[in-house]
């Protein structure tokens, strides 16, 4: 059986950096929501940049525990920014019927983080 | 008829493999990005159906040709309790798993043809159809 695999997640200043880089199962997913709202509890981050440029399919149930992930860590006063989701995503996103409504996006990284620094100011 | 492939869906790697396999066959195709997208979307939804509430089934990829047209076809089959209302199952936003409930009107919007058939405690179908353009 395949193992879970963890999905890192680096602290940059108040901000956790989190580049998803392989195709993400559900377990994989699940886990790394919890991850991520325990390594806020520890760090008292206030930003969140999750960049999905490599990611090349997100179904409902990706996208629900993505959106939950906004909501949970806003919860807990850290505002996320999805970064890099690619054209192909966007569409399948839509044409499914999911709307990613109040998140914040950036086209990528370096946008994403220029995006906290405004909404902290 | 290019062969067929089968994945048996039992747990959550499952859906991922099924999901490899459809792209890998989407991509020999020669279809695009988008389209492999969305295929391979439509693969996850269907696996996750199997899984979530069939308690195990199968999704068969096919390469198809018909006349000029090329296309992947793909089905998925389940024992499982069957869809006790179709019609309310293909509304938007319809679920019974707390889910998102883009379930099956979202993959009927993905591909370009989408069929039932489901018996209540007998299993459900569904095919879908993505031809190349």
């Amino acid at each position: 059986m395949m193992k879970t695999s963890k999905i890192p997640i680096l602290k940059l200043y108040n901000n956790l950096l989190i580049s998803i880089q392989w195709e993400l199962d559900d377990k994989t997913a699940m886990q790394f929501q919890e991850d991520l709202l325990k390594k806020i509890h520890e760090t008292g981050a206030t930003g969140v940049v999750i960049d999905l440029t490599s990611v090349d399919v997100i179904d409902s149930f990706i996208a629900k525990i993505l959106g939950d992930c906004v909501n949970m860590s806003k919860l807990m006063g850290a505002t996320v920014v999805l970064t890099g989701i690619q054209p192909a995503v966007a569409i399948t996103l839509i044409e499914l019927g999911i709307e990613l409504e109040d998140i914040h996006t950036a086209l990528d990284l370096e946008k994403g983080l220029e995006l906290l620094k405004e909404l902290e100011d | 008829m290019d062969g067929q492939s089968c994945v048996m869906i039992m747990n959550e790697w499952d859906i991922v493999a099924a999901r490899q396999l459809g792209r890998h066959a989407a991509k020999e195709l020669g279809f695009g990005a988008v389209d492999q997208a969305r295929i391979t979307t439509a693969i996850s939804e269907l696996a996750r159906n199997i899984y979530h509430y069939a308690n195990g089934g199968k999704i068969y990829i096919d390469k198809i040709e018909e006349k000029e047209k090329k296309g992947i076809k793909i089905t998925a089959s389940d024992h499982g309790p069957g869809i006790p209302d179709i019609r309310k199952a293909m509304e938007d936003g319809f679920t019974t798993s707390g889910g998102l409930g883009a379930g099956l009107p979202g993959v009927k919007r993905l591909m370009d043809e989408f069929y039932i058939d489901s018996k209540t405690g007998e299993g459900t179908v569904v095919q879908v159809v993505k031809w190349l353009r």
